[in-house]
């Protein structure tokens, strides 16, 4: 077992805002080791990308409120004051963002923005930085990087802009990257092609990465862990293997049971699970998926379960995985997407 | 695409596509006609501003007391004044002090405007302060505010570009703070803050770029206010001081005389017309060209739609 790279510990964040005072990530803990690909799922809404822009701590000091411990090669980011902080951003850590279309500055080009992040961490000249830029250019698969270089995002396709924003981010070799949904614009081909080179980079430079996604298939291409959040609060951890195999909360289940499959029965219904995410001013008091779980009772209503350890790879958090392991060795396998 | 073809036509398809693009843009200039019209005037304006005293046979202070208020002639095209003085020369001279007293303002609004917009789009208790004296300046009509601080700081050319400074640079700080809110919310700005830029550098190298278009269109139209209000200063006798000529104190001069010499009214008036006319029309066709998804534009396509039918 490789070290741990990124240990999050009882992380919450608290926004104040107009409408009240907001919980939006409610006590998450996982880690991420040296090279490992960790998979984020959940549905809209469910702080997956609040998590991630805490990491970074890229809110507005003054409107929100953090607590727990982000260890980072053992520093704890949330004690960092800013300029060590604008230290970390980029250089250790890098963050790509969903939507390739407007990560990038419509007023410099393509090269100038990598550029910038070499010149910002390192002691590079302007020349050096370009060539390096250039040199990443390559990297993440962009034909004729000289050429494109100097050019304006719009030039660019969105496929390439997200392989630029890529290139942005893996400016200063960053040991951990975020993904918040990278391929969510994208269309499938593209989408392959940027899994291909994350899946690529992460062999070649070592470096861990967080996936958020709501896209089970991506996970199961890409991650080798996946952690399952729901309203805050994560619900289910586990490999890959026994997510697909075992999955062990309710949520977790309908989440894969919702995949449409090639295979299916096309005049079937696909499986929706009922309801939606309560907003985050009226938070259920005991279990947070009580209301839309099917397996729900009193006890589910008036007390929040605990996290339990299943496996020593697998963790979930709810009062009745052990009843729904039973109900699903009866069902036949869900298991059939790979 | 690159891949088919040999090197020598593909240069070759480049340096067409160049020309098509210039052409293209060159089609979209002269087919602004109130840019082409506003800048035929300005750059007419300017040269008569900074080449004509050179071109002048009298002095703008020279007195011929017998030819006083004397209609246009062959030696006084456009006339003389109360004191004998050429009129034309007046004019030109006052266009180099009306032009280069709007210009200096506008330039001046510009840069302190965009940083006052800038950083108030950024740091959100800075906005509240900053906003609310812009708010404060605003509410006092301009010319008011202008006379009041002329008659604080002294009758001097500077002091009028002083005055007129500050009464303009709200209008500029709010136009470049309304474009920043909208830049600052964009994800590259999130990805920079993600890459460890300071706030600093995001403010400047990367939001500062974005807002420009807007604060070239503006500058252009307080360079057009700055001259209706320099000459109204000066008509009010709150301008630039009396012998030094501008086309406000031609106008002042003029009105004591108006029923008897028409010409030193009607000719600076005319100016500062055509000099508004100019400008404005100018900063509308900026505003047309810089910024796609100003509506006009499409308005006048459809005036011409033979062009259109070639595009497509």
């Amino acid at each position: 077992m490789s070290d741990v790279l990124l240990d999050i510990k009882n992380l919450k964040t608290h926004f104040y805002t107009e409408t009240g005072h907001v919980t939006a990530v409610n006590g998450v803990s996982f880690n991420v080791k040296k090279g490992e690909i960790v998979g984020v799922v959940g549905e809209s809404g469910c702080g997956k990308s609040v998590m991630s822009q805490t990491i970074l701590r890229l809110f507005e000091e003054g409107t929100v409120e953090y607590e727990g411990e982000i260890n980072f090669n053992g520093r704890n980011l949330l004690k960092l004051n800013k300029r060590q902080i604008n230290k970390v951003r980029g250089n250790d850590i890098s963050m790509i963002f969903q939507d390739p279309l407007s990560t990038l500055n419509p007023v410099h080009t393509v090269g100038r923005q990598i550029a910038e992040s070499i010149i910002l961490h390192q002691n590079a000249s302007k020349k050096e930085a370009e060539e390096k830029a250039i040199e990443l250019l390559r990297l993440v698969g962009i034909p004729s990087p000289e050429k494109r270089a100097k050019e304006y995002p719009h030039n660019l396709s969105g496929g390439m802009r997200q392989r630029a924003m890529i290139a942005v981010a893996l400016a200063c070799r960053p040991k951990l990257l975020i993904a918040d949904e990278p391929t969510t614009a994208l269309d499938v081909t593209i989408q392959a092609q940027i899994l291909d080179l994350m899946n690529n980079l992460n062999e070649e430079l070592d470096m861990g990465i967080i996936f958020i996604t709501h896209d089970l298939g991506v996970v199961a291409d890409l991650c080798s862990r996946v952690v399952v959040m729901y309203l805050g609060e994560i619900v289910e951890e586990a490999s890959i293997e026994e997510l697909f195999d075992r999955p062990l909360h309710p949520y977790t289940q309908g989440l894969i049971k919702s995949i449409p499959q090639l295979d299916g029965d096309r005049s079937a219904m696909l499986h929706t699970i009922e309801g939606t995410v309560p907003p985050l001013t009226r938070v259920p008091k005991g279990c947070r998926f009580a209301a839309r779980c099917p397996f729900a009772d009193e006890k589910c209503v008036a007390s929040a379960p605990p996290v339990t350890e299943y496996t020593a790879t697998q963790k979930v958090k709810c009062w009745h995985f052990e009843k729904i392991l039973k109900n699903q060795e009866g069902i036949a396998d869900v298991h059939t997407y790979s | 695409m690159e891949n088919i073809g040999s090197t020598l036509t593909l240069s070759e398809a480049r340096k067409k596509l160049k020309k098509e693009q210039q052409q293209l843009l060159k089609k979209r200039f002269f087919s602004n006609y109130s840019m082409v019209i506003g800048l035929v005037i300005v750059i007419f304006l300017m040269l008569l501003s900074f080449v004509g005293p050179y071109l002048t046979s009298y002095g703008p202070l020279d007195l011929e007391v017998n030819n006083r208020l004397q209609a246009p002639n062959a030696d006084h095209l456009l006339g003389t004044d109360n004191f004998g003085r050429d009129l034309l020369t007046r004019i030109v001279y006052g266009a180099r002090a009306s032009i280069s007293v709007g210009l200096s303002i506008a330039i001046i609004t510009s840069i302190i405007g965009l940083a006052i917009g800038l950083y108030a789009s950024y740091y959100k208790r800075l906005d509240q302060i900053l906003m609310r004296i812009c708010d404060g300046l605003m509410a006092i009509p301009g010319i008011l505010l202008a006379i009041a601080l002329m008659a604080a700081l002294g009758p001097k050319v500077e002091n009028v570009i002083i005055a007129l400074s500050i009464v303009f640079t709200p209008y500029v700080a709010r136009i470049v703070r309304s474009a920043a809110l909208v830049v600052r919310e964009q994800t590259y700005i999130e990805a920079m803050k993600a890459q460890g830029a300071s706030s600093t550098r995001i403010i400047w190298l990367h939001v500062a770029p974005n807002v420009l278009s807007p604060l070239i269109v503006q500058a252009t139209f307080i360079f057009a206010d700055s001259i209706i209000t320099e000459a109204a200063l000066s008509f009010l006798g709150a301008g630039i001081p009396a012998p030094a000529p501008s086309w406000g104190n031609i106008l002042y001069d003029g009105k004591l005389v108006i029923f008897n010499a028409w010409w030193m009214t009607v000719f600076p008036g005319l100016l500062i017309i055509i000099a508004v006319i100019g400008l404005n029309s100018m900063g509308d066709g900026l505003r047309d060209i810089m910024d796609p998804h100003y509506k006009k534009v499409t308005k006048k396509r459809s005036k011409a739609v033979k062009g259109k039918e070639e595009v497509a």
